[in-house]
C-alpha cells in the first residue's frame, strides 16, 4: 500500500511539470568578466517556448530571476542610547542572495500564484531565506524588510514586473542589469513558464562572474600569499613616498 | 552615476570614481605636505563616506599614510630634525600598542560596535586635539603681534623628569625617563590599528606638551615613527583580514603625492601660527561632522554586514 503511494507520488510530482510546452533559452553572454574598467553589465535573455500540441488554454506568463551568490547577512538596527545612536538589536538571516532581479511578463499577482511562489521561491522576500529569526529582537520581519528596502536602494534587488516581452506567444526576451559592485561567482538563471499563474515549465542555466587580468591577480595575491601581498602594498608605498620626494627635489 | 573614469576595485570590491580618488589623495597630500601630518585623520572618514567597507577604509588608509609619511621623512631627513633615539622608543611602545588595537578592533567587530568606537575615538580625539592646538596658536599669534610680551618658556622639569629609566635623547636636548614616550608610543599605536590614522595629530601635540620636545624635531621623529606603526598595521590587516585594496591606495598615493608638492608650497608662505590655526579648524571641523552623525537621527536605521556562508 505505501509502496503504491510512493509510486503514485514519484510519478506524480514530474508529471506537475511534464507538459506539452517547453522552454528554450538564450543568454547573450555566460560569462562576464570583472576587469579594472568593469562598470556593470547589460544581459540579454531570451528564448521561446516549445509546443508539440496546440496552445493550451489559461493565460501565459514568463518569469525570470537572476540570483547572486548567497551570503550570510548580519541585519543590525540602530537605536538612541545616551543621545546617541548606536546598534542594539540584529538578526542573522541565514541566506540572502547578494544579487536578486526578477523580471515578469505581466502583473506578478496574474502571472503567478502565492503557492507557487511558495513553493518555487521567486519573489525577493521569498528569496530570502529566514529561518529562525523571531526569536532573535523583537519585529524580526521589519529587519528582512529593511534588507530587501536597502539593496533595492543600491540597485542589488531588482523587481521588473511587465519587463518580459513576449511576442505571438512563444518568443520572449528581458534584459538585466549587473550593477558594477557585483561579488564573484554563479549568477542563476532561472525562467518560470505559467499558465493562470501555475508554474509548468522551470528552466535553469547560470552566468559565470570572474574577475580578470590585473583585478584576478591582485585579488588572488590577497587571498593566497597575504603577507607577500601587505609586503608589496609597503614597497609600492615607500617606493611612490621616495619617488614623490625624488621628483620634489628634481623640481626645485 | 557610471562616469567614463570608473574603477572596479579588486579587494573593496565596489566601482569608484578615478579622478575622485585621486582629489581626496590630492586634497589629503595637500594637508599633509602643509601641517606635516600624515592625514589619515582625513582620509579614513573621507572613504567610508564615498562608501568603501570600513575595515577596507581602515586598512588602506593605513598604508597610504606609510607613503605620505616616507616622503615627508626624507624631506626631514636634509634638515636634520629627526630624533632617531626618540623615534625607536616611541615606535617599541607602538607595536606593542598596535598589536592590541587590531585584536580589540577584532573582538569589536564581532560585537557590530567597531564604528560606534571608531567614530567616538575620532570626536574624543579630534575635538581634544583641535581645541587645544586652537587655543594655543591663538595665544602665539597675539603675543608675535605683541612682540615686548613676556614668552613663556616651555617646561624644562616636568614629570617626565622624575620618573626612573632615564635616558638622554641628544637630538632633542633631552635627559628624561623612556616611561612617557613609551606609553604615548603604545597609545598612538593603538589608535592606528584602531582608527587606521598614523596618529601624527595625537602623536605631534604629545611631543610638544607631554614630553617637551623643541617643535622642529617634533615633525620629523613622529613621521619616522608613525613610518614602522603604519607598515606593520599595513601587513597586520594584509594578512588577518585581507583587507588592504593596492588599487585604491595607489591612487590615493598618488594624488597624494601632487598634493603634497602644492601644499608645502602654500605651507611655506604663510606663517606657523596661522597655518597651525588653519589645521586646528580643520579637525575640528571633521569632529563636529561626525559628531552630528552620532546625534542626529540617521535616515536608515538598519545597517548590514554580509557575512560567509558556515
Amino acid at each position: 500500500m505505501i509502496r503504491l503511494l510512493v509510486l503514485i507520488l514519484a510519478l506524480s510530482a514530474p508529471a506537475a511539470l511534464a507538459q506539452d510546452e517547453r522552454i528554450v533559452l538564450g543568454l547573450s553572454e555566460t560569462r562576464v568578466a570583472i576587469t579594472a574598467d568593469f562598470q556593470g553589465s547589460q544581459i540579454m535573455i531570451y528564448g521561446a517556448v516549445q509546443r508539440y500540441s496546440p496552445e493550451p488554454e489559461g493565460n501565459l506568463g514568463v518569469i525570470v530571476t537572476v540570483s547572486g551568490p548567497p551570503t550570510q547577512v548580519m541585519v543590525r538596527k540602530k537605536e538612541r542610547r545616551l543621545g546617541i545612536w548606536i546598534n542594539r538589536e540584529k538578526v542573522r538571516i541565514g541566506r540572502a542572495p547578494s544579487f536578486y532581479a526578477v523580471a515578469t511578463s505581466g502583473p506578478l499577482d496574474e502571472v503567478l500564484s502565492a503557492t507557487d511562489n511558495l513553493r518555487y521561491k521567486i519573489t525577493i522576500p521569498r528569496a530570502i531565506r529566514a529561518i529562525g529569526i523571531s526569536a532573535q529582537a523583537e519585529n524580526a520581519p521589519s529587519f528582512v524588510e529593511a534588507l530587501e528596502r536597502i539593496r533595492t536602494r543600491e540597485d542589488r534587488y531588482v523587481m521588473a514586473e511587465g519587463m518580459v516581452r513576449v511576442t505571438g506567444g512563444t518568443l520572449f526576451r528581458t534584459d538585466v542589469q549587473l550593477p558594477a559592485n557585483l561579488i564573484e561567482g554563479d549568477y542563476d538563471v532561472q525562467v518560470f513558464l505559467t499558465r493562470d499563474g501555475h508554474v509548468v515549465d522551470v528552466f535553469e542555466d547560470s552566468i559565470g562572474v570572474q574577475k580578470a587580468g590585473v583585478e584576478r591577480f591582485i585579488h588572488a595575491l590577497a587571498h593566497e600569499q597575504p603577507l607577500i601581498y601587505g609586503l608589496l602594498s609597503l614597497v609600492m608605498a615607500v617606493a611612490a613616498g621616495w619617488g614623490a620626494s625624488a621628483a620634489f627635489r628634481f623640481v626645485r | 552615476m557610471n562616469g567614463p573614469m570608473q574603477l572596479y576595485l579588486p579587494i573593496a570590491e565596489v566601482s569608484v570614481n578615478i579622478f575622485l580618488l585621486l582629489g581626496l589623495g590630492g586634497i589629503v597630500g595637500f594637508m599633509s605636505g602643509m601641517f606635516g601630518v600624515g592625514g589619515g585623520f582625513l582620509i579614513t572618514p573621507l572613504l567610508f563616506f564615498i562608501g568603501i567597507p570600513p575595515a577596507v577604509a581602515v586598512a588602506t588608509g593605513a598604508n597610504q599614510v606609510v607613503a605620505s609619511s616616507v616622503s615627508g621623512v626624507l624631506a626631514q631627513l636634509k634638515r636634520k630634525t629627526v630624533d632617531f633615539r626618540m623615534g625607536l622608543v616611541l615606535l617599541a611602545g607602538g607595536m606593542a600598542g598596535s598589536a592590541f588595537g587590531v585584536a580589540v578592533f577584532a573582538r569589536l567587530n564581532t560585537l557590530g560596535q567597531v564604528d560606534l568606537f571608531v567614530q567616538l575615538a575620532y570626536v574624543l580625539f579630534l575635538g581634544l586635539v583641535g581645541a587645544l592646538m586652537l587655543q594655543e596658536s591663538v595665544r602665539a599669534l597675539r603675543r608675535a603681534r605683541r612682540p615686548d610680551a613676556p614668552v613663556k618658556r616651555a617646561r624644562q622639569h616636568g614629570w617626565a623628569h622624575k620618573m626612573p629609566f632615564k635616558m638622554k635623547f641628544r637630538a632633542s636636548g633631552l635627559y628624561i625617563s623612556v616611561i612617557p614616550p613609551l606609553l604615548v608610543g603604545a597609545f598612538v599605536g593603538f589608535l592606528a590599528a584602531i582608527m587606521g590614522v598614523g596618529g601624527g595629530f595625537i602623536m605631534v601635540p604629545a611631543m610638544i606638551y607631554l614630553l617637551g620636545m623643541p617643535t622642529k624635531i617634533v615633525i620629523g621623529t613622529s613621521l619616522f615613527q608613525i613610518i614602522f606603526v603604519t607598515a606593520f598595521t599595513t601587513v597586520m590587516h594584509a594578512v588577518t583580514s585581507q583587507t588592504v585594496d593596492m588599487a585604491l591606495a595607489f591612487l590615493l598615493i598618488v594624488g597624494g603625492v601632487v598634493g603634497a608638492q602644492i601644499g608645502a608650497r602654500i605651507g611655506v608662505r604663510l606663517r606657523a601660527e596661522q597655518l597651525r590655526i588653519l589645521l586646528s579648524l580643520l579637525v575640528l571641523a571633521v569632529c563636529g561632522k561626525i559628531a552630528a552623525d552620532l546625534l542626529i537621527r540617521p535616515n536608515e536605521l538598519y545597517s548590514l554586514t554580509v557575512g560567509v556562508l558556515p
